[in-house]
C-alpha cells in the first residue's frame, strides 16, 4: 500500500474522469460520482500524514521507481517528502470542495467539466509527485490543457481568448524548459532528481554556461505559472474568466512548488545568484499587486491581483534562502490556496446571487445575507494576515526570515500587508456594508445553503487550525524545505540562519504557539 | 541465437524480400479486374473489403520479413532489412486506416470507387518499394509509380472545381521535382560510376569529386523535398490539400511523406553517411525554413484543410531536425517520428472527412464552431489528435518531438532544438484556435453534413488511430526499439547481426 498509493491517487481521478464521461448527461449524476471519488482520494490522501515518517530526514516516501522507457532512461518514479506530501493533501482537500461549489453554477455540458477537473486534478499530483524530469514535466504540460478547456468552456464571455492566452503563456516557456531537460540528460544520461543532484553536485563549476542557460529556462517556465511579477499577463484574464472550481485552482502551488523542487533544489548555485533579482521582483509584485487590487471595481480582478500579490510574498519567501522564510514560503503555498480558494468560492456564491462582480453594483448585502457576510469577512481576514488565522503565521515567518537577509524587500514587502488590510477591508465595507444599491435592494436571494456551506466551513476550520497550530504541518515541511537552500551562499549575510536543523524549528514552534 | 546466420546460408526465393509489394500490387490488380465486370450501380465495398484484406497480407508479410536475414535480392536493388519493414508496417497501417475511412466516404457521390482502391493499393506498393530500395533507379520508378496514383488520387472528387485543379497542380510541380531528382542520380552516377547506394556510399568515402556529389545530393534533396514539402519546395501543398478529397489528404500528407523521408535517410545516412559536411548546412535551413515557414503560414489560414497543410510543412520540419543528429539516434528519431505523425494526422483528416462529407461542408474554421455539441465522441478524436500535433505529453506527438530533439541536443544542435520547440510553441496557437472553436463557440444552425453518422469501419478506423496516438505516447518503447534496430542496419551493408535485434524484440 505505501509503494503504490501515490500511483492510485494520481490515476484514480483520470480513470474517473473516463467513467463520467460515459455517465448519463441528465441529473446529478457526473456531480454526485465527482464528489464521491473526490471525497474517497481526500481518505486516501489522508493515509500520507498519517503513514508519514517524520524523522526521516533525507530522501522520499512513499516511492515507487520501475523503468517506463529503456532508452532515454525515463523512470516512472514517484515519491513524496514533507513539501510534496502536504501538497497532496491539499489538491485532495480542495477537489471535493470545487465539486461542491460547481454543483449548480456548471449546468450545461456537466460530463465535460467534471472530467476535465478529474483530470486536471491527475495533473496536479502528478507534478507534485513525479521524480523524474520526464515524468514531471508530462504532467506539468498535461496540467495546461484541462486548465485551458476548462477557462474557454466554462468561463464567462471572454473565456475562449483568455483560455488561448493562458495555453500560450503557459506552453512555449516549457518548451524551452523541454531543451533544458533535454540538455540536463546529454550531459549526465539520468532524468531522475536524486542522480541528477548527486551527479551535478560534483561538477564543481564545469559546464557553467549550459547550467545557467538551463537554470534560467527552468525559472522561466515555472515563474510564468507562478507567476512572478512582469510575467503575470494571463493572470487577470485567467482568474476573472475561469469559472469558480478553476480559480481555485489556477494560480501559485504548481509553479511554486517547481521553484522549490527543480530549481532551487536543482540549481542551488544559480540560484543563489539570481535570487537578489527573484527577491526584487517578489517585492515588486506584492506591492504592484496590491496597488492594482486597491483601484479594481470587478471582484473576480481584485481577487487576481491580491493573488499575485500573494504568491509574489512566497516568491521573496523561497529567495529569500533563510530557514526561516523558506519554511513560511512552504507553508504559504498551503495557507494561500486554502484562503484564496474559500475567497474565490464565496466570490462565486455572490455571483450566483446577484449575477454580477462589479462592486459598483453592490453593496450593503450583509443585511440581506448576514451567513455570507460572515463567511466573506472571516476569509477576508484570514487573507489580511490577521493573527491566529493561517496567511499571518506564513507571512510573519517570510518576513522575519527575510529582513534578515533583505531588509529592504522585506520593509516593501511589509507595506504589502498593510496594502492588503486597506483593499481588503475596503472592498469588504463597499460590498457588503452601507446602503444597499438599487440592483441588491430589488432581489431577495436565500442565504448560503447548507451545500455551499459544506464547502466553504471545511476551508474555514483549516484556516482556524493552520493558524493555532502550524506545528502540525511544519513538522513535515522543516525535515526537508531548509535543506533545500543552497549550500554555498556567502555565509556572512545569511550567518545568523545558516541551520542547524533545530534553530529553525525551535523558532517556529515559538512564533506558532 | 549464438551464431549469427550469414544470408547465404539460407537459401530462399528473393521473391520473399519484396513479398509486401507482391501482395499489394496483386490486390491492386485483382480490384482492378473485378471493378470493370461489375455494374456501375453496384457498391463497391466488397472491393475495399478485398483491398483491406491484402493491406493486411502485406502487413502480415512484412513482419513475417523482421525474420528473414537482412539482405539484398535483384541484383542487390532492394534489400529488405529492419528499416524497410519499420516503413514498410507505417505505409501499411497507413492505408489500411485511409481504406476504411474511405469506404463509406464515396458511396453514392462517385462511380466506379474500385479504381480507387486499386490506385491506393499501387501507391502503396510505390511507397513500400521506395522503402526498401538501396538503387536509385529502382526508387525512382517506385517513387513514380507513388506519384502516379497519388496525382489521381489528388482528382477524385470529380465533380469539383478543385480537386482536379489540386491533381494538375500536383502533376506539374510533382514531375518538375522528379526532374531534379533524376538528374541528381544521373550526376550522383557520373561522380561515382554507380547508382547503388552502397557503391556510391564508397565514392564518397574516397572523396570522388565533392563538388559534383554536393550538386547531386542537393537536386535529391530538392526532389525529395518537393515530395514531403519541405520549404522552400512546399508552394503546392496548401492548394492540393485543399482541393483533394479529405481521406485522401490523410494518405499523401503521411504515406509518400514516409517514404520520401525513408529514401532521404537512406542517402543521406547511407550514401553520403561520410559526407555530413556536404549536406549538415542544406538540411539545418531546410529545417528551420520549413518549421517557421509553415507554422507562421498557419497561423493565418481561416481554412482548415489549408491550414492543416501548413502544419505538416512544419512537422516536415521537425523531422529535419532529426537529419542533424548522428547516425543512430537522428535515424531512429526520424523513423518514430513519422510513425507519430502519420497516426495523428491520418486521424485529424480522418474526422474532418467525416464532419465535412464528400461535398466538403465544412472548410472554413467557422463551420467548425460548436461541433463539440453536436458531435461530442468525433470532436473528442479531433481534440485528442489536435493535441498530439500540438505535442501534449502522453501523446504520440510528443514523443516524436522528444526523441527529434534529444538526437538534435544530444549531437550539440542545441539551437536548433530552441528554434524548433519555440516553433512548436507557435503552432499550438492555431491548432488551439481551432480547439476552441470546436469547443467554446456556441452552437450555430445544423447544417446538411450533420445529418451523416459515423459507419462501423470509420469508428474503428478512429479507435485504432485514437489507441495509435495514446500508445505511442505512453508506451513508446517498442515501436521505438523497432525503430532503432532500423538505424542499426545502417552501419554497414546489411549484415546478418544486425538482424537478431528486431528477433528479440519481437519474442521479449
Amino acid at each position: 500500500m505505501n509503494a503504490s498509493i501515490l500511483t492510485w491517487l494520481t490515476f484514480l481521478p483520470a480513470a474517473g474522469a473516463v467513467v463520467v464521461l460515459l455517465l448519463p448527461r441528465r441529473g446529478r449524476a457526473p456531480q454526485v460520482f465527482s464528489l464521491l471519488l473526490t471525497l474517497f482520494l481526500f481518505v486516501m490522501a489522508l493515509h500520507l500524514p498519517a503513514h508519514f515518517n517524520y524523522q526521516q530526514q533525507q530522501g522520499f516516501q512513499f516511492e515507487m521507481n520501475i523503468p517506463w522507457i529503456s532508452n532515454p532512461a525515463i523512470q516512472y518514479h514517484v515519491g513524496v517528502d514533507g513539501l510534496s506530501m502536504w501538497l497532496v493533501v491539499l489538491v485532495s482537500f480542495l477537489a471535493p470542495l470545487g465539486v461542491l461549489i460547481s454543483w449548480r453554477v456548471i449546468q450545461d455540458r456537466t460530463c465535460e467539466f467534471y472530467a476535465l477537473l478529474l483530470l486536471q486534478q491527475t495533473a496536479m499530483y502528478g507534478v507534485f509527485i513525479a521524480l523524474d524530469l520526464i515524468l514531471y514535466y508530462a504532467f506539468w504540460e498535461l496540467s495546461i490543457v484541462p486548465l485551458a478547456l476548462l477557462i474557454g468552456m466554462y468561463g464567462r464571455k471572454n473565456g475562449r481568448g483568455a483560455a488561448i492566452k493562458f495555453f500560450l503563456y503557459a506552453f512555449i516557456p516549457s518548451a524551452l524548459l523541454l531543451v533544458g531537460m533535454l540538455w540536463l540528460y546529454g550531459q549526465t544520461g539520468t532524468f531522475d532528481l536524486v542522480q541528477l543532484q548527486q551527479q551535478m553536485f560534483g561538477w564543481n563549476g564545469a559546464h557553467a554556461t549550459g547550467l545557467w542557460l538551463t537554470s534560467l529556462a527552468f525559472l522561466l517556465a515555472f515563474a510564468v505559472k507562478v507567476p512572478v511579477f512582469p510575467l503575470h499577463g494571463w493572470l487577470r484574464d485567467g482568474i476573472g474568466e475561469a469559472p469558480t472550481a478553476v480559480a481555485m485552482i489556477l494560480a501559485g502551488k504548481l509553479g511554486l512548488y517547481s521553484l522549490l523542487r527543480w530549481h532551487v533544489g536543482l540549481f542551488p548555485t544559480q540560484a543563489a545568484h539570481v535570487a537578489p533579482l527573484m527577491v526584487a521582483l517578489g517585492a515588486i509584485g506584492i506591492l504592484y499587486g496590491a496597488l492594482m487590487a486597491l483601484v479594481q471595481t470587478d471582484l473576480k480582478r481584485l481577487a487576481a491581483y491580491a493573488t499575485l500579490s500573494a504568491v509574489s510574498f512566497i516568491v521573496l519567501g523561497i529567495y529569500a534562502f533563510t530557514a526561516a522564510s523558506m519554511d513560511g514560503a512552504a507553508y504559504q503555498i498551503l495557507n494561500e490556496s486554502v484562503s484564496a480558494s474559500a475567497f474565490f468560492m464565496l466570490l462565486g456564491i455572490l455571483y450566483e446571487r446577484y449575477g454580477t462582480y462589479d462592486m459598483g453594483r453592490l453593496g450593503g448585502i450583509a443585511t440581506k445575507l448576514p451567513g455570507l457576510a460572515t463567511l466573506f469577512v472571516i476569509t477576508a481576514l484570514s487573507l489580511i494576515g490577521l493573527p491566529s488565522l493561517n496567511v499571518f503565521v506564513g507571512e510573519f515567518l517570510i518576513l522575519s526570515g527575510s529582513f534578515l537577509a533583505h531588509p529592504r524587500a522585506a520593509a516593501a514587502a511589509t507595506l504589502g500587508v498593510i496594502l492588503s488590510a486597506s483593499y481588503m477591508l475596503w472592498m469588504v465595507q463597499r460590498v457588503f456594508y452601507g446602503k444597499p444599491s438599487t440592483g441588491v435592494a430589488a432581489l431577495s436571494p436565500a442565504d448560503v445553503n447548507w451545500r455551499e456551506r459544506a464547502a466553504v466551513w471545511p476551508t474555514i476550520a483549516l484556516m482556524i487550525a493552520m493558524g493555532v497550530a502550524s506545528v502540525f504541518w511544519m513538522h513535515a515541511i522543516d525535515l526537508t524545505v531548509p535543506a533545500l537552500a543552497p549550500a554555498k551562499i556567502p555565509v556572512a549575510a545569511y550567518a545568523t540562519v545558516a541551520s542547524p536543523p533545530a534553530a529553525p524549528q525551535a523558532a517556529t514552534r515559538g512564533m506558532a504557539q | 541465437m549464438n551464431e549469427p546466420m550469414t544470408p547465404s546460408m539460407i537459401a530462399f526465393s528473393p521473391a520473399l524480400r519484396i513479398l509486401p509489394e507482391i501482395l499489394m500490387t496483386l490486390t491492386g490488380v485483382l480490384v482492378m479486374l473485378v471493378e470493370a465486370v461489375l455494374k456501375p450501380r453496384t457498391s463497391r465495398k466488397p472491393l475495399g473489403i478485398v483491398a483491406i484484406l491484402g493491406t493486411l497480407a502485406a502487413i502480415a508479410a512484412s513482419v513475417y520479413q523482421l525474420f528473414l536475414p537482412a539482405g539484398t535480392a535483384f541484383f542487390g536493388t532492394v534489400q529488405s532489412d529492419a528499416f524497410s519493414v519499420f516503413f514498410h508496417l507505417v505505409i501499411g497501417c497507413i492505408v489500411l486506416v485511409t481504406l476504411l475511412i474511405s469506404l463509406d466516404y464515396f458511396e453514392g457521390h462517385t462511380s466506379f470507387v474500385g479504381e480507387y482502391y486499386a490506385l491506393i493499393l499501387f501507391g502503396a506498393t510505390g511507397m513500400m518499394l521506395m522503402t526498401c530500395s538501396v538503387e536509385l533507379l529502382m526508387v525512382f520508378i517506385s517513387l513514380e509509380i507513388s506519384s502516379i496514383s497519388t496525382y489521381i488520387l489528388a482528382g477524385y472528387r470529380k465533380r469539383s472545381a478543385t480537386s482536379p485543379e489540386a491533381s494538375i497542380k500536383y502533376f506539374l510541380l510533382g514531375s518538375f521535382a522528379t526532374a531534379f531528382f533524376l538528374y541528381g542520380i544521373a550526376l550522383c552516377f557520373g561522380a561515382t560510376g554507380s547508382t547503388n547506394l552502397y557503391e556510391i556510399a564508397k565514392g564518397v568515402a574516397d572523396g570522388a569529386s565533392p563538388l559534383l556529389l554536393t550538386v547531386a545530393f542537393g537536386m535529391m534533396l530538392i526532389g525529395l523535398g518537393f515530395k514531403v514539402s519541405l520549404a522552400p519546395f512546399h508552394v503546392w501543398t496548401p492548394d492540393v490539400y485543399e482541393g483533394a478529397p479529405a481521406p485522401v489528404v490523410g494518405l499523401m500528407s503521411t504515406a509518400p511523406k514516409a517514404a520520401a523521408f525513408a529514401v532521404l535517410l537512406r542517402i543521406a545516412y547511407g550514401a553520403f553517411g561520410t559526407a555530413i559536411h556536404i549536406w549538415m548546412p542544406l538540411v539545418w535551413i531546410m529545417a528551420v525554413l520549413s518549421m517557421t515557414i509553415g507554422n507562421l503560414g498557419a497561423l493565418t489560414q481561416r481554412n482548415v484543410k489549408r491550414m492543416l497543410a501548413y502544419s505538416s510543412i512544419a512537422h516536415a520540419g521537425y523531422l529535419l531536425v532529426a537529419f542533424t543528429a548522428l547516425a543512430p539516434m537522428g535515424i531512429a528519431a526520424a523513423s518514430f517520428y513519422t510513425a507519430a505523425y502519420a497516426a495523428m494526422n491520418v486521424g485529424a483528416f480522418g474526422i474532418i472527412s467525416y464532419l465535412s462529407g464528400y461535398n466538403e461542408a465544412r472548410t472554413s474554421l467557422s463551420d467548425f464552431a460548436g461541433i463539440a455539441r453536436r458531435h461530442p465522441v468525433a470532436a473528442a478524436a479531433f481534440a485528442v489528435f489536435l493535441i498530439s500535433l500540438i505535442g501534449i505529453p502522453f501523446t504520440a506527438g510528443f514523443f516524436g518531438k522528444f526523441y527529434v530533439f534529444t538526437a538534435a541536443i544530444n549531437s550539440g544542435n542545441a539551437w536548433l532544438a530552441v528554434l524548433g520547440l519555440l516553433n512548436s510553441g507557435v503552432a499550438a496557437f492555431y491548432y488551439l484556435r481551432l480547439l476552441a472553436q470546436m469547443y467554446m463557440v456556441p452552437v450555430e444552425p445544423p447544417r446538411e453534413a450533420d445529418t451523416a453518422h459515423a459507419r462501423p469501419a470509420f469508428i474503428l478506423a478512429m479507435a485504432i488511430l485514437v489507441l495509435a496516438v495514446f500508445a505511442l505516447g505512453i508506451f513508446p518503447g517498442r515501436i521505438l526499439d523497432l525503430a532503432r534496430a532500423g538505424a542499426a542496419t545502417f552501419s554497414g551493408p546489411a549484415n546478418a547481426a544486425s538482424q537478431t535485434v528486431p528477433v528479440a524484440l519481437l519474442r521479449r
